[in-house]
């Protein structure tokens, strides 16, 4: 299987903090820090459309891995936010890395759509061995649009992601994966043409309470690990607490949870692999340790995948 | 102890603003439960009537009141 050999990330710089859309919103800094866990998130400038944002994660990414973006052979694009319908971000994200020729594909699956450009990229390095992915999301353009809908607005920030897959070589190497997907919820988390987000919380924190625990011990029994034997899960930032109900469901510290949403917001897509920059760049794991990659979006789409380190 | 009797056990567990809700009373409107607690109750719902509520089923509508989560239980057992 291919190898997750490095990580990149972007981060708009301006904050917009919780006393920002308190007064507006009519709540509390507190009450939306209990409600998400969240005490700030990010917002890009103008000219820091998706597809600028996802080539800065990618140049991250690429200078990490200590390679030119001229080696890429294949390009993934996550987005749940792109400004227009066509051409989608991934040939925009190429050009600016300079790649021409190179097969720039767009994934089109919400908030997991990080989760399954990883799985598809892990499986298809056998043809095209340095595979870079990319998440970018601008869902402030749609969460802080006026007026403020209170449930999502306190939830989203912008920023950008990027993962290197190899098929061989240093890094994560990929054990497996699985991947879901259910449209018989389909209107209970959707974003139209012309948004708002429409979400009926109750009903995406029931499925994805439900699913991803599901998902993480699917992907572990087929390997004939149980969840405490990973070293740390890499969860789409969706809510911290949904992160934390998922540790409990797995029995599991939350602390083996990797959260960085109190001040990075629900960047959708983009949320899994900017934790994943973060969390590697701060510190190292030892020879053999597990990571469980797993998340939950719009559709709805779910899934793990399970890496160790090399 | 009737069936009625045990789901309104159930439901004050994880109830928030005390007191117990009218069977026909929507336990969301009122912030009787919130989004987080509604996949706890769930849970506990599952464990008391030895049940396995499918996600199929997992729809908050089927659980809005005591008198719907009485008759999602009865069409299980």
């Amino acid at each position: 299987m291919a190898s997750l050999a490095a990580f990149g990330a972007y981060l708009p710089q301006k904050v917009i903090s919780n006393a920002v859309l308190a007064d507006e919103l009519g709540c509390s800094d507190e009450w939306i820090v209990q409600a998400c866990g969240i005490q700030e998130r990010r917002q890009a400038a103008e000219h820091e459309t998706v597809p600028a944002l996802g080539a800065k994660a990618a140049e991250d990414c690429m200078a990490r891995a200590g390679l030119a973006a001229s080696g890429v052979d294949l390009l993934l694009v996550s987005s749940s936010s792109p400004e227009q319908r066509f051409p989608g971000p991934a040939a925009l994200v190429a050009h600016s890395l300079g790649l021409s020729g190179v097969p720039a594909l767009d994934v089109s699956a919400a908030s997991a759509g990080s989760l399954f450009a990883l799985c598809v990229a892990s499986r298809m390095s056998v043809a095209y061995p340095r595979i870079l992915v990319v998440a970018a999301e601008r869902m402030t353009s749609v969460s802080l649009r006026r007026p403020l809908d209170r449930n999502t607005a306190i939830l989203f920030g912008d920023g950008a992601g990027a993962c290197l897959v190899m098929d061989e070589g240093p890094g994560l190497r990929v054990i497996d994966s699985v991947l879901h997907s259910d449209g018989a919820f389909g209107g209970d988390l959707r974003l139209g043409l012309d948004g708002p987000i429409e979400m009926n919380g109750q009903t995406v924190i029931l499925q994805a309470h439900r699913k991803i625990p599901a998902t993480i011990q699917e992907v572990l029994a087929r390997q004939g690990l149980r969840p405490s034997d990973i070293a740390v899960f890499m969860m789409h930032q969706a809510n911290q607490n949904l992160i934390t109900r998922v540790a409990r469901a797995l029995d599991v510290p939350v602390s083996r949870f990797f959260s960085n949403i109190a001040l990075r917001g629900n960047t959708s897509s983009a949320s899994m692999l900017i934790a994943a920059s973060e969390y590697f760049a701060g510190r190292g794991l030892e020879q053999g340790d597990r990571v469980c990659f797993t998340a939950f979006g719009a559709g709805f789409h779910w899934g793990a995948l399970l890496a160790e380190a090399t | 102890m009737t069936k009625r009797e045990r789901i309104i056990k159930i439901v004050e567990k994880f109830g928030q603003n005390g007191g117990v809700p009218e069977a026909d009373e929507s336990l969301f409107e009122s912030g009787y439960l919130d989004s987080f607690a509604l996949p706890d109750m769930i849970g506990a719902l599952e464990g008391e009537f030895q049940i396995k509520i499918p996600d199929a089923d997992l729809n908050p509508r089927k659980f809005s009141t005591i008198a719907r989560i009485e008759e999602y239980v009865d069409s299980r057992l």
